[in-house]
């Protein structure tokens, strides 16, 4: 960022609802099926259809807005109407001032906290394909549309500009993404576009009043989202310092380019002519609802970063909880592990589940913390318990990985102080770095079997300190 | 035959539903060039269907009944057209639940009705194939949308035809062509299959000869379908049973707000005729006043367009119907729309429009929706003093062809009596109620409280039978 600058950010988050079926009709809710093989009259906007809403829906959409700590309040359904044509009624069955989630919060990793909003409903669009010619919807020659999508429940988790950095604004897209998954609101799947993130930024220099913003779609991955902001804030920079005015509208990310790409201007944007729908009565969940709902809630994000890091602290809690891993290391601390050696692991040696047992976890670490087994063994060991699970003890034993004894290991630092001399004058002058030297040399001796901690302890006894 | 006597008729074995439907079917070759009350004549369909009946393998409380349905109704493999060029061609992939239900009770199904385009008009003749005529002066409109359906009953086609009442649209074409037309308590009948116009305001009702066809009739299509969310969670009400009931100790109120300014003087001294009958029977008869009734009509031509802006929004051409290409996607469905919609589709969409645009919301939908507020609270406190409202339906008997297509607002006040039901949502009813000084039919129309449906048809019963 610019120094004298800072950006304003605000997300606007789709994400697909992991219902069964869609959000006003039995069609099944599903992704990758033939084209228009999940479809009703219904979902087609047929004349004379109507729509049911989905109880499923609601239920995954108030959840989530419990875990996003909104209220969650009774609620109505608009119309916003504008043609397209993959959209079946030509007008979209969405929330508008009377969403069902208002005023949450997003508490992130690194202390800092996002405002929501709203968290609304309302149904997704068919999905075109332009086929020929330029190959969109003006030039193409012709235009395909699958409709299996339309229907399909969306939440969308609108922020407050509350985000002030590309880097907080992927920490909230991840940690949204990690709330979806705990409440299974979402599969949140970016790259099948079940979740899909558009920015609203703005610049502006710090104190002053918030700046003219634009809107920034068709982000497909988190890195899309990181460098078009970066991209978006420098430009709208470039366009203020050289005298001109920011102008509010719609732009495109264009991954290959590099750049975002001017849409049309929200100026001359369409009037959507919002009104209630009148094929749909308020949605009023009475207490009992509420209440079945709030007792189903699994637990946070938050919550269970707030749990591990009581029991192991370290710089891996954040990501343990993420890869979902933070259960594993607790029961096994609880089992008489070694919370820093486990959470360590968890953080760099595991990437899934697999066989691994708390109690085979545990014992690993202990192994590890009274030296009879070294990091390198240790982590050979945990790659077998996660694929075949085991006794940790049995499985160093038959890898040959038995603790050397002092005395022989004595002897190879010996050696190789003898074999190099120079290396071991600096060490008795205090230069810290031939440790390094020594110990690697060891390890390559004895084929990872050094325990490296004794090793130092060696070279330290030589050295006279 | 009323649909009672050849329901009792067939199965007595004293006639064959076959039969019964030959006899109409012979009218219909007979008259129908002439009226145009059909858009569709599906005789082989409707052969088979008697046969069944005949077979003992259809039965049901309409086994048998000849029933002609407004073409806003979805029939399963049978067009569609609600009498537009825009859905020419389209057959739609599942019947309405209304139709649905007539067959399961045994009705045969004898063809789809004309109407005013989208059920957008009062007289039939915004169809887009042509009017349809009054079978007791063909000179005249049968009033409409519905106006199809209320001249096959008229007309003796078939005794019972649903039609769709959005502002009036099944009552002013029963008061103009001589029938029964009922519109029920917004959400009685389902609208699932129903072509949408205003979705607020539209409900289904049918059209018969008699009182009791009408309550037979209703107690088959109405209750609770879980394929519309704005259906009333109940079952269809028993409403054969209070057309016997007295009305000793009614309490009737004339609307005085609906017998002023703009309505003829015949049909005002049938309304007091029908008033005097009842009170002749023992109900108190009283003058009733419902203030707001007067906004009725302004408010519904910004609501009703405002939605019928939104529901039409989806004839594109992408998907179904008839389709002008152009150069874009914008342009084709521009061109589509240009060519597949008539004047006052129109008009209304541009209404529609306007009144929900942005910086007019407030003024119009959003004004709109309060009268409506002040016209259901109106009525509620109405129906505090009284059980059943009576006014005229229409303000005239009717008027020629051409009369009135030159002037929209003309044309749209045949509906201020009406009108105000629908914006309430409470039941309304038209009796035919002998006729005015051009010897054309003139209707009596007889309000409820919602779901009143019971009080409704037991006033109109007494109507009925004080003619006899």
């Amino acid at each position: 960022m610019k120094p004298g600058w800072e950006m304003v950010i605000g997300l606007e988050v789709h994400a697909e609802l992991a219902t069964e079926t869609k959000i006003f009709c039995g069609c099944r809710n599903q992704f990758g099926a033939e084209p228009n093989t999940n479809i009703c009259p219904v979902c087609l906007g047929l004349p004379g259809s109507l729509p049911v809403l989905n109880e499923q829906a609601v239920e995954l959409a108030m959840r989530l807005g419990m875990a996003l700590g909104c209220r969650v309040e009774p609620s109505i359904f608009h119309r916003k109407n504008y043609f397209y044509p993959d959209m079946p009624k030509d007008y979209q069955v969405s929330q508008y001032d009377r969403p069902v989630n208002v005023d949450g919060r997003i508490d992130l990793a690194d202390g800092t906290s996002v405002g929501i909003e709203r968290a609304h409903m309302e149904e997704d669009t068919g999905k075109s394909t332009h086929v020929g010619g330029g190959g969109r919807i003006n030039d193409a020659e012709r235009s395909l549309i699958d409709y299996n999508r339309a229907g399909v429940p969306l939440v969308e988790i609108v922020s407050r500009p509350d985000i002030t950095s590309s880097e907080q604004a992927k920490a909230y897209v991840n940690e949204l993404r990690a709330i979806l998954l705990a409440t299974g609101a979402s599969d949140a799947k970016m790259e099948e576009g079940s979740m899909r993130v558009d920015a609203n930024v703005s610049v502006r220099r710090p104190g002053e009043p918030l700046g003219t913003r634009c809107e920034i779609k068709n982000l497909n991955s988190i890195r899309s989202l990181v460098r078009a902001i970066e991209y978006e804030a420098e430009r709208q920079i470039d366009v203020i310092e050289s005298g001109e005015r920011v102008i509010q509208e719609t732009r495109h990310w264009d991954e290959a380019g590099g750049r975002t790409r001017s849409g049309r201007s929200k100026e001359e944007a369409e009037d959507y002519r919002y009104f209630p729908e009148p094929d749909l009565v308020p949605l009023e969940p009475d207490d009992a609802w509420l209440g079945r709902v709030r007792d189903a809630l699994l637990m946070l994000p938050a919550a269970r970063r707030e749990r591990l890091s009581a029991a192991a602290a370290g710089t891996g809690v954040a990501l343990v909880v993420e890869r979902g891993l933070d259960d594993l290391v607790l029961d096994a601390i609880e089992a008489g592990g070694d919370p820093g050696r486990l959470l360590t692991h968890a953080e760099h040696n595991v990437l899934e589940v697999g066989a691994l047992t708390p109690a085979s976890f545990a014992a690993l670490s202990r192994l590890e913390k009274d030296g009879k087994l070294t990091a390198t063994q240790a982590k050979t060991v945990l790659a077998e318990l996660v694929e075949k699970g085991g006794d940790p003890a049995e499985i160093a034993k038959a890898k040959g990985f038995e603790a050397m004894d002092d005395s022989a290991l004595e002897s190879i630092v010996d050696g190789l102080i003898a074999e190099n001399p120079d290396a071991f004058e600096k060490l008795k002058a205090g230069d810290k770095k031939v440790v390094g030297f020594f110990t690697g040399a060891v390890m390559k001796a004895t084929q990872g079997k050094a325990n490296g901690g004794a090793v130092a302890k060696i070279l330290q006894q030589r050295a006279g300190g | 035959m009323t649909a009672r006597e050849i329901v009792a008729a067939v199965q007595s074995g004293e006639t064959t539903a076959t039969a019964v439907l030959d006899e109409h079917l012979a009218r219909i070759r007979e008259r129908d060039g002439e009226l145009h009350a059909f858009n569709l004549v599906t005789e082989d369909a409707a052969r088979a269907d008697a046969a069944a009946v005949d077979a003992g393998d259809r039965t049901g409380p309409l086994a048998g009944v000849p029933i002609a349905l407004k073409d806003n109704l979805c029939t399963r493999g049978v067009p569609t057209t609600c009498s537009s060029r825009i859905l020419e061609g389209w057959k739609p992939p599942y019947d309405a639940t209304v139709v649905s239900r007539l067959r399961a009770a045994g009705a045969v199904v004898v063809g789809k009705t004309n109407l005013d385009e989208f059920a957008m008009g009062s007289s039939t003749e915004n169809s887009a194939f042509g009017p349809t005529r009054n079978p007791h002066d063909p000179s005249r409109v049968p009033g409409g949308s519905s106006g199809g359906s209320a001249a096959a009953v008229a007309a003796g086609f078939a005794p019972v035809a649903l039609g769709s009442d959005t502002g009036g649209s099944i009552r002013q074409p029963a008061a103009l062509c001589g029938v029964v037309g009922v519109k029920p308590t917004y959400g009685a009948v389902s609208r699932y299959g129903l072509v949408a116009f205003a979705s607020s305001l539209d409900q289904i009702g049918p059209f018969t000869q008699t009182v009791a066809d009408a309550a037979l009739v209703l107690e088959v299509i109405a209750g609770h379908d879980p394929m519309d969310s704005t259906s009333i969670d109940r079952p269809a009400p028993s409403l054969l049973d209070a057309l016997e009931e007295s009305v000793d100790g009614l309490r009737v109120g004339v609307v005085r707000e609906l017998l002023g300014e703009g309505i003829a003087d015949d049909v005002r001294r049938r309304t007091e005729a029908a008033a005097d009958a009842l009170a002749a029977a023992g109900a108190k008869v009283e003058e009733a006043s419902v203030p707001a009734a007067i906004y009725g009509l302004s408010a519904y031509y910004l609501i009703a367009p405002a939605e019928a802006s939104s529901n039409l929004a989806r004839y594109d051409g992408v998907r179904y119907g008839v389709r002008v290409d152009g150069p874009t996607t914008g342009d084709m469905m521009e061109a589509t729309r240009t060519a597949g919609f008539g004047a006052e589709v129109k008009r209304r969409i541009m209404l529609g429009t306007y009144a929900l645009s942005a910086g007019y919301y407030d003024a119009y939908y959003g004004k709109a929706q309060q009268v409506r507020t002040l016209i259901i609270r109106d009525f509620q406190a109405a129906y505090e003093q009284f059980d059943v409202l009576l006014s005229p339906t229409s303000p005239t008997t009717a008027f020629p062809l051409g009369a009135k297509t030159e002037d929209p607002l003309a044309m749209y006040m045949n509906d201020v009596c009406t009108i105000p039901s629908n914006l309430s949502g409470d039941p309304a009813m038209s009796i035919p109620y002998g006729t005015g000084d051009d010897g054309l039919p003139v209707g009596v129309q007889v309000m409820a409280p919602a779901l009143g449906e019971q009080v409704m048809f037991r006033a109109a019963a007494a109507l009925e039978r004080s003619l006899s």
